[in-house]
């Protein structure tokens, strides 16, 4: 018999090595933690900490050939590590569960969620195929997935993100784990979402008393959800200790330049301009002044892009002869202008057309009507030839730093290309250029003979932002340009694009939709919505004066990086973000805007958000 | 902007593992990674080589009847043997060595080509084009291949030979009918390449610099879909060598004189009791070459991509 007081889970001196060219590696050094009874512990650090890799070894879900894990993991009293493999098994989704990242991939396509979870139930609990259905019925109800009983019998993919998420929740639930283990599971959701799922996680554990052990590499989530902390980096514990703690008071250098690199919403208030991160050096802890931005929008000067009422629709066809049955509106009747040297933020969740606009301004997609005018000229009825030499005065910035390079391509002929396409240089002077804008960008003049695979993502996207500077363009349109990134590689990313925007006065339209990090670096927001802009004006007003339900809902979802702040439960709506497909007769309503304050418009709401509003967001 | 301050500078390592060779010099250095492929180089050449310049070192006539020496096994005198009106099967090997290798490469030329061609029109077409050639490409896999063959060398042999006469004439025409019946797949695979390269974000970054399509297909595109189409062309060689084989085997390929090697494998099929040596040598040779065709289509695929570090 365990005391009621020993932890649950207790991981001593774990070490994890991976047998790579046929020689062993460590990727895990000797690293301790404990999770309580009915106790949340998060372990966070960025990619390549070796977080996800510990968590897994707690159930020795590793390749078991190609990795070795040495120290003790006691769960209840019992060692782990030298269990069977069929005890193992047993414990595996009978009292430890997992749930994962990526939730689109983790439910089988070809069976029904309703057979999914009672299969669980069936192999686990040895219940009948009825009394499992039933079983399945009530854990659906239990992580609050409307209208239960009609989904039961659903498919996957009729489920959006976040009710999958849900759906795996509730099979791990299904055999009353004690301990929860929750590989990053709100990474790959929306921010509304996210904190819908974070409420969950929070409720049941009231309700089932489980442990969890969370993986995450958020701080903002950490800061919502757990009582203890493990902050990872370079496959070692740095620092434990309680949450609030962690925060207020980060012993170790490593933790304090992780805290200065997280975004945090409402740092901002009382700034009119755009800010640095604050750089802390990751040895020794300490500080670096930031520097002020300088006041870089020339507002008098015609502005570089004009966007009036620019609608983008795909249209989704079906049947034998390719009837069109339905449209997505993606971008609906979208204004706005953006000066030189002005950021203006597309915020919005996924789905909601920021994208769209971005590539339909590029005419990457063309656009159905409305119109775009770069420096006062409209582009959209411009033919290829002509179109070309204009994009030289717009430049894009992907999100995937990954994909965003041409594998066979060296870095240096990337960053040539834009000159030789448009005929500007020469080889040789394109060569040197690159080597210049590289230097620019903070990268050795060398690595224009390397090739992209060898370089981080914040490296590459680096590399993109160079090959964007290549043209000197006026406009960068920088589609979720940072939100790949680690958090400290983000903050330097960001700076680095402060600074270009200082030097060269460039004007970003910064879709993203990390609010935190828009509050940073923008000075005008756009909130989207179904492809609609809700909310448009100055940063300080949009974030400091929300009007519209969903700009409220979207900031009141987005966690804080402060313990002390964490709200109570917000008992958000389980409602799903709507989808902008209409039938094919939709004939979209106009919509009016008014005036909060100088150029700060919101747009009128229906009667649909006035129910929708949850209280802590009218509050 | 050369002399302007740096800005932040990335604090991550810039590997520097080694000097940057130039891009030539690294596939080599990847495909030597490969020794299956390295070898099969090695045999490849030797084969090449030997129907090439085999002709000089042992110049027996092909046809020299001997009726002293009929279905002897190998000897000094005749080092593959004999088939059964004597005459000797390395001169015959040597010669049907060269219309082998030569159909087989040419075929894999003219499907790989057309191939690409169709796949690339349909992969980058985003309207009518697309579905016609797709429906083109499903017409041509359903054609029942070996009466369509029977009767395009009933029509065209004639005319074909008047023009560029037995040998050149049949071999335009396997070559043709080959390549021509094989390009499907290749087709295909390119389309699906093209398809999911062009929505590509690097592909989007050329377009939004100002990039033609043209240049988009020819810098970028192409050659990253290259690589599955480099193992499907090794491939095609070895299956042209074999469909050659199958169409002298029946009797449709070249005139019965012409010692191709599937040809020698037909004649052999009767002897096999006493001579087997006579399937043997080109059972063998054609086995040896597919198979190394094969290995260094795997090593080019791999050599060819910069990704990989091996």
């Amino acid at each position: 018999m365990a005391d009621p007081m020993d932890p649950l889970l207790s991981v001593c001196d774990l070490t994890v090595s991976f047998r790579s060219d046929g020689r062993w590696r460590e990727v895990v050094h000797g690293v301790s933690f404990d999770v309580g009874p009915r106790e949340t512990v998060a372990l966070v650090g960025e990619s390549g900490s070796g977080k996800s890799v510990s968590a897994l070894s707690v159930l020795r879900l590793l390749p078991r050939d190609a990795s070795r894990i040495g120290g003790s993991v006691r769960f209840a009293g019992r060692d782990l590590l030298a269990a069977s493999e069929a005890e193992m098994r047993r414990v595996r989704g009978d009292s430890i569960a997992m749930i994962f990242q990526e939730p689109m991939t983790s439910l089988n396509p070809v069976l029904t969620t309703g057979f999914q979870i009672a299969e669980a139930l069936i192999r686990h609990r040895g219940l009948s195929r009825s009394a499992a259905e039933a079983e399945a019925l009530r854990l659906l109800d239990k992580v609050r997935i409307p209208a239960a009983r009609s989904r039961l019998h659903d498919y996957p993919h009729r489920f959006s993100g976040g009710m999958r998420q849900r759906v795996m929740i509730a099979m791990a639930l299904a055999c009353r784990p004690k301990l929860l283990i929750a590989d990053e599971p709100t990474t790959a959701l929306d921010v509304t979402i996210q904190a819908q799922i974070l409420d969950l996680i929070k409720g049941l554990q009231d309700e089932e008393g489980m442990s969890v052990l969370f993986i995450t590499h958020d701080m903002g989530v950490v800061a919502e959800i757990a009582d203890r902390t493990v902050v990872m980096y370079q496959g070692r514990a740095v620092e434990a200790g309680p949450t609030a703690r962690i925060f207020d008071a980060p012993a170790e250098p490593y933790t304090r330049a992780l805290l200065a690199a997280v975004p945090r919403l409402g740092t901002m208030a009382g700034r009119a301009r755009p800010m640095r991160f604050p750089v802390v050096d990751r040895a020794t802890g300490l500080a670096a002044a930031t520097p002020e931005t300088p006041d870089t929008v020339q507002a008098t000067a015609r502005p570089v892009l004009e966007v009036r009422d620019l609608t983008t629709r795909f249209e989704i066809r079906s049947g034998l002869l390719g009837r069109v049955s339905g449209r997505v509106h993606a971008v609906e009747r979208v204004s706005f202008s953006l000066a030189a040297g002005e950021t203006l933020a597309l915020v919005g969740e996924s789905g909601c057309g920021k994208s769209t606009t971005g590539r339909s301004i590029l005419r990457l997609v063309e656009p159905l009507s409305g119109s775009v005018l770069l420096d006062g000229e409209d582009i959209t009825g411009l033919d290829p030839k002509t179109l070309r030499t204009r994009r030289q005065r717009m430049q894009m910035i992907f999100q995937d730093p990954f994909a965003s390079l041409d594998p066979r391509l060296s870095v240096g002929a990337a960053v040539a290309e834009p000159l030789l396409i448009n005929r500007l240089a020469t080889p040789q002077v394109a060569r040197r250029r690159a080597e210049d804008l590289l230097a620019r960008v903070g990268l050795p003049p060398e690595s224009a003979g390397r090739f992209p695979h060898e370089f981080s993502g914040g490296q590459r996207q680096r590399i993109c932002i160079a090959r964007a500077l290549a043209l000197n363009p006026r406009l960068i349109v920088a589609d979720e340009a940072v939100s790949a990134l680690d958090v400290s590689v983000k903050a330097q990313v960001v700076n680095l694009m402060l600074d270009l925007q200082a030097e060269f006065g460039l004007a970003y339209l910064f879709i993203s939709h990390d609010m935190a990090v828009v509050e940073r670096v923008s000075h005008r927001v756009a909130v989207m919505y179904l492809g609609e802009i809700v909310e448009i004006g100055p940063r300080a007003a949009v974030f400091g004066n929300p009007q519209h339900p969903y700009t409220k809902t979207l900031l009141g979802a987005v966690p804080i990086p402060d313990p002390a702040r964490r709200r109570a439960r917000h008992a958000l709506p389980d409602a799903e973000i709507r989808s902008p497909i209409r039938t094919p007769d939709y004939d979209p309503p106009v919509r009016l805007y008014r005036e909060v304050s100088p150029g700060h418009s919101v747009q009128d709401w229906d009667a649909a958000w006035a129910d929708a509003t949850p209280e802590w967001a009218a509050a | 902007m050369a002399g302007s301050t740096l800005a932040s500078p990335s604090d991550e390592a810039v590997p520097i593992a080694r000097a940057p060779a130039s891009p030539g010099r690294e596939t080599w250095r990847r495909f030597r990674r490969h020794r299956l492929a390295l070898a099969s180089v090695g045999v490849l050449a030797v084969l090449v080589a030997g129907v090439v310049f085999g002709g000089l070192l042992w110049p027996v006539a092909i046809d020299d009847i001997d009726f002293a020496a009929q279905l002897q096994g190998p000897s000094w005198d005749h080092p593959f043997g004999t088939d059964d009106l004597g005459q000797d099967l390395l001169a015959r090997m040597i010669y049907g060595g060269r219309i082998s290798l030569a159909v087989g490469f040419a075929a894999m030329a003219v499907a790989s080509l057309i191939g690409v061609l169709v796949g690339a029109l349909a992969g980058m077409s985003r309207r009518f084009l697309d579905p016609v050639l797709m429906w083109l490409t499903d017409l041509f896999l359903s054609l029942p291949q070996l009466p369509l063959l029977l009767l395009v060398i009933y029509l065209f042999r004639d005319s074909l030979k008047a023009v560029f006469g037995s040998q050149g004439g049949v071999f335009l025409m396997i070559v043709a009918v080959i390549g021509g019946l094989r390009w499907m797949p290749v087709a295909r695979l390119v389309r699906a390449q093209f398809l999911t390269l062009r929505e590509k974000e690097f592909v989007e970054a050329a377009r939004s610099q100002g990039a033609t399509t043209g240049h988009l297909v020819r810098r970028h595109i192409l050659p990253n879909a290259l690589g599955p189409v480099i193992v499907a062309a090794s491939i095609e060689v070895s299956s042209a060598i074999i469909a050659e084989s199958t169409l002298s085997f029946l009797g449709l390929g070249f005139p019965p004189d012409i010692p191709t090697w599937g040809r020698l494998l037909f004649d052999a099929k009767d002897h096999l009791d006493v001579a087997p040596h006579w399937a043997l040598f080109p059972g063998g040779a054609i086995f040896l070459t597919v198979l190394s065709i094969n290995f260094i289509g795997d090593g080019l695929r791999d050599a060819l991509d910069p990704r990989r570090v091996l």
